[in-house]
């Protein structure tokens, strides 16, 4: 499976033979490229900007996916190699970083879950710029025309920046990925959201940016108190001294990613952003660059700084359960579906993070299973809202009603797609959810039994969204709804397809996830604690 | 008293100071051309002069600067200053670190000339045609559209450049002191030569003149304490009596603090910071660029010799002077800025807001090898280019009375120009401190030097940058998001001078914050002070 000539490139000696696999960088490169040339098309080739970016996205799909096979699942991890596909080249010596890129288990399937999520979103949002009957809203009169390449540029510009903060592994240049991510998810937002986008757009870069410019100190401190001339992050790891130090680099790093991911209470900006970003943003936004907040917390905060991400624990578990339970209230309180939708997502990062500090294997492996599974469940559930938004022009849920009857393919899929949001069994959430309750209930029982009833509001959320949009009369403007076409059909369809089919057989995403988050659990020096449910115990399959 | 002048006068023989005069061939070069500008306002007819003035002020900015790379190349191999410091009685010291600044104040002003020379935006130049005009007489109505120009903006611009060549690798405070004189005045005429409304460009000339003789006789008085203390006004002369010297400490640290005033009022830095958005606001738009980057790049080169060269003993008395200095200017730079609604007003207390940034670099400068003077001498050269694109923009958003630099009137610029409004964007984050510009690498780099001597300082920087970047993402949010108002203003095409200036500052921008490398290692190496 070499057709690119990939070379696995042992880091392990990577004091002395420095790896210089290119396979990731062209990884990131093509979006980029991609973004540069549809920036540069003339406004009128919206025709041909759209079908270039779509191709440009299915092509990153083929190149990510001859990664995935080339992944090596078997190889014995330790601290120094936990990275394949390794490359590593000096950018600026007098700092001590490097271009570095490389990829683990969990950062594989998220790259995957971003690169199969993109073109997705541009299937969805092809007619939602440049066509009246494809728009969410009803356009103002003397609107001026939105630019359709400059939509597709950005979303390939934002494909580059995702790639690049999953695969880099160096903390500057993460860090550098992290920061510029925000500027075309800002575009995206300001110049193609709903009416009070001006405001989404501004609440959503500058807290990102607060939270940043805290890494950023962090970053910085990471650099000096560990006296390493390296920013590589298999330098930094075990280097971080121990006590007041580290606890104080711990929150910079994690107040970064729980305002991203976002962890309550720092999710306010989520709503607002969530409910005014056009749909396809918002499936990227809420889908992708939120996870970067999780994947966060497992490849720096975890092990970068054990001791205190064991100090920090409890407080962050306590978190992640009020999370789950308060957003839930407030999605089912919801009339926008939108910020419903922002709400759901909310309190399903609870479920993550309660999965990452549980530190148990099955509780990680869980929680970076439900990220994939999240973002494949969430972005079908953002587009579902686009294609009902371009026929109802209304964000406001007491303005549907029986919408089933007049589309009933629509109805069916945005079924499929609430009950993936609420873990019915059968579905890839179900394994995620139920590996991260497992999880947390051997070590801590009272949160599992109280994360719990949030798979219960969860089902009034979404059935009491669907039952009150698709069932009941019908109204006068949901009569005409047209039902879905292919396209929209095509957009939906292989999410829906990878989430039943993971949900039947997890297997070979949890075998490329369970080695990573072994590893990180190592660096905490955390091991599952020993079984004492009796000799009986049910052991969730596929993690052993 | 007679028995001083007594004493002073039997000193046996005074010997006549040997000059190398290669090593100060930048200084020379480009006070010569300020001459030969002034010649040609005499000699050239008035058709040709401005071409002559320009041709004149740009070759004499290009030599010294080749000057200054030929310099820079021997001061890195020989370990002595160029010139030895007995040439010039150690009244100057050509070090790396001098020369770095020297180049980049070269650099800079190069650009503001290229700024200054636009022809093609407005009729005539964005110089008034002629200063001593009342405002509002006939004649000035009259001259306000013809092609006519005052060229005497061009030596004058030299001049200053000269006093900012000498100001950053002055080891005597008498000729610091000479130095700010000779960058500032010409400046505070500069300030007054607008073409459009010039009551308000008066009334800055007229504010910064006032407030910078303030400012001067703060240094002299201090330099005077000093003097009165050391026995001396050379640097290391002073850095010795701090050891030997049995006089009170008052005199020390009341010089020492009149010295840094003067020195901080012309860095922009709070809270000597008033007169900065009234100036820049008054000030003929590329000359208002030029102070804000070449004036900045002299006066932190300034301060940090006599902080490095003649303080480094008692660093632990001035240390809590820039912390206080680098919070004020910080905050007040980023509050200040929030409430302002004059782009040009925006710009001048962002600059406050990146003086304090600077400040946060220097506080650290004698405890470490080196670091933070690389820091700040990189931060200066990146923001010093940022911000002149910045000034040189503005130049091009115009209405009926000018440029057009109220914030309502910047919404929907994107619309109108897709071009101005995307680089103006870059330009903004980079101040913003966005990954990916100058402006991060710059930051990322002072506040390293600074984490471990201050570290809950960096952690206010960086709040301050947050609430910072909100004015220029209102900039931003105003050019894409907003929708145009009714009389929107005309983007005015440049000629070939401000776009070759346009365009360097932005490629730099953008080049640092990718490749930053070479300027990273430039500076890293040329970070010496020689005493």
């Amino acid at each position: 499976m070499s057709a690119l000539a990939f070379t696995y490139t042992p880091v392990a000696a990577a004091a002395t033979h420095v790896p210089h696999s290119y396979a990731l960088v062209g990884l990131v490169l093509l979006p980029l490229v991609g973004a540069i040339i549809v920036f540069s098309l003339k406004t009128e080739q919206a025709k041909l900007a759209k079908q270039l970016s779509f191709l440009i996205s299915l092509a990153v799909v083929v190149y990510t996916a001859i990664i995935a096979i080339d992944f090596n699942t078997d190889k014995h991890i330790t601290t120094a190699n936990q990275f394949q596909f390794a490359g590593s080249w000096v950018w600026i010596r007098d700092f001590g970083v490097h271009i570095a890129f490389g990829v683990d288990g969990i950062a594989l399937v998220l790259v995957l879950m971003a690169v199969i999520l993109v073109p997705c979103v541009m299937l969805a949002s092809w007619n939602s710029l440049d066509s009246k009957s494809g728009a969410e809203e009803v356009a103002a009169p003397g609107a001026p025309q939105r630019s359709v390449k400059n939509f597709f540029g950005l979303m390939l510009l934002t494909e580059f920046f995702m790639i690049g903060v999953f695969t880099a592994t160096d903390v500057f240049l993460f860090y550098v990925f992290f920061e510029a991510m925000l500027v075309p998810m800002y575009f995206v937002i300001g110049s193609f959201g709903g009416p009070r986008r001006q405001y989404a757009a501004m609440k959503f870069f500058l807290y990102s940016l607060v939270g940043g410019l805290l890494m950023l100190a962090s970053v910085i401190g990471l650099y000096v108190t560990t006296g390493s001339r390296s920013f590589a992050i298999t330098d930094l790891i075990g280097h971080v001294p121990q006590g007041a130090t580290q606890k104080w680099l711990f929150l910079g790093f994690f107040l970064a990613f729980a305002i991203k991911a976002p962890l309550v209470p720092f999710h306010t900006w989520l709503p607002d952003a969530g409910a005014e970003a056009p749909a396809g943003g918002a499936a990227l936004l809420v889908g992708v660059l939120d996870k970067v907040g999780t994947f966060g917390f497992l490849r720096y905060c975890l092990p970068l700084f054990p001791q205190a991400s064991k100090y920090f624990a409890p407080t962050i578990l306590i978190l992640s359960v009020i999370g789950i339970l308060y957003a839930a209230f407030l999605a089912i309180g919801q009339r926008d579906m939108k910020r419903l939708a922002a709400y759901t997502s909310v309190a399903h990062f609870g479920f993550i993070g309660l999965g990452i500090f549980a530190f148990t294997t099955q509780g990680g492996t869980g929680a970076v299973f439900y990220m994939v599974n999240h973002g494949f469940s969430t972005g079908a559930l953002f587009i579902m809202l686009g294609l009902l938004l371009s026929r109802g022009k209304s964000r406001n849920i007491d303005d549907y009603g029986g919408v089933a009857k007049a589309a009933p393919i629509m109805a069916g899929l945005f079924l499929l797609t609430g009950l993936s949001a609420l873990a019915l069994p059968g579905m890839s959430t179900f394994v995620s959810e139920f590996l991260v309750l497992v999880g947390t209930f051997t070590r801590h029982k009272g949160l599992a039994v109280l994360a719990t009833t949030g798979i219960i509001l969860a089902a009034i959320y979404v059935l009491y969204l669907y039952q009150r949009v698709f069932q009941g009369p019908a109204r006068e403007k949901t009569a005409g709804f047209r039902d879905v076409n292919a396209r929209e059909i095509a957009a939906v369809a292989p999410l829906l397809a990878l989430i039943l089919f993971l949900g039947i057989f997890p297997k070979p995403v949890l075998d490329i996830i369970n080695p990573a988050v072994k590893q990180t659990l190592h660096e905490v020096h955390q091991t599952d604690p020993a079984p004492k449910l009796g000799p009986n115990s049910v052991v969730a399959g596929g993690t052993k | 008293m007679s028995h001083v002048l007594f004493a002073a006068a039997t000193v046996p023989t005074i010997k006549t100071p040997s000059i190398a005069y290669h090593a100060i061939a930048p200084i020379l070069i480009v006070l010569g051309a300020a001459l030969l500008g002034v010649l040609v306002e005499a000699a050239v007819p008035r058709r040709e002069r401005f071409n002559a003035q320009i041709a004149v002020t740009v070759l004499g900015l290009i030599g010294a600067l080749v000057a200054v790379g030929l310099l820079h190349n021997t001061s890195l191999t020989t370990p002595s200053p160029v010139g030895s410091s007995e040439s010039f009685y150690g009244a100057l010291s050509v070090d790396p670190a001098g020369l770095f600044l020297q180049g980049t104040v070269l650099a800079l002003a190069l650009m503001a000339t290229l700024l200054i020379s636009e022809r093609s935006i407005e009729i005539g130049s964005p110089i008034v045609a002629s200063a001593a005009v009342v405002v509002g007489s006939p004649d000035d109505k009259r001259l306000a559209n013809s092609e006519r120009v005052q060229t005497e903006i061009f030596p004058l611009l030299l001049f200053a450049v000269s006093g900012m060549l000498i100001f950053p690798i002055a080891n005597n405070l008498l000729l610091m002191f000479i130095a700010l004189e000779v960058l500032s005045l010409p400046l505070y005429l500069m300030a007054g030569l607008s073409r459009r409304r010039r009551l308000l460009s008066q009334e800055a000339s007229l504010k910064y003149f006032l407030l910078g003789a303030f400012a001067s006789a703060f240094f002299l008085y201090g330099l005077a304490l000093l003097y009165g203390y050391a026995n001396s006004v050379d640097l290391p002369a002073i850095f010795n009596a701090q050891r030997t010297s049995g006089k009170s400490d008052v005199l020390l640290y009341l010089g020492l603090g009149l010295v840094i005033v003067g020195l901080l009022f012309k860095a922009s830095v709070a809270p000597f910071h008033s007169w900065t958005p009234d100036v820049y606001q008054g000030s003929p738009t590329p000359v208002a660029a030029f102070m804000a980057s070449c004036t900045k790049v002299a006066s932190f080169g300034a301060l940090l010799r006599v902080l490095v060269i003649g303080f480094s003993g008692s660093t632990w008395d001035w240390r809590p002077i820039i912390w206080g200095v680098a919070i004020a200017s910080m905050v007040i730079g980023a509050i200040l800025g929030v409430t302002q609604t004059d782009i040009k007003r925006v710009l001048a207390y962002s600059s406050i807001a990146h003086a304090g940034f600077i400040l946060v670099g220097l506080v650290a400068v004698t405890s470490d090898k080196g670091q933070s003077l690389a820091s700040v001498m990189f931060y200066v050269l990146s923001y010093g280019f940022t911000t002149l694109a910045a000034f040189g923009l503005l130049m091009l958003v115009r209405d009926a009375d000018g440029e057009a630099t109220h914030l309502s009137q910047w919404s929907g610029l994107a619309r109108k120009s897709p071009l101005v409004a995307s680089v103006m964007t870059i330009l903004l984050l980079s101040m913003a401190g966005i990954p990916l510009t100058s402006g991060f690498i710059g930051k990322f780099y002072v506040f390293r030097a600074a984490w471990h001597t201050a570290g809950p300082l960096v952690v206010i920087a960086l709040l301050c940058s947050a609430v910072a970047a909100f004015y220029y993402l209102r900039i931003v949010v105003l050019m894409f998001f907003a929708e145009p108002p009714e009389n929107a203003p005309t983007i005015a095409i440049p000629g070939w001078s401000a776009s070759v200036a346009l365009t360097t500052g932005v490629v730099v921008t953008v080049f640092l914050g990718l490749l930053p490398e070479p300027i990273v290692d430039l500076a890293v190496k040329a970070a010496h002070l020689r005493g």
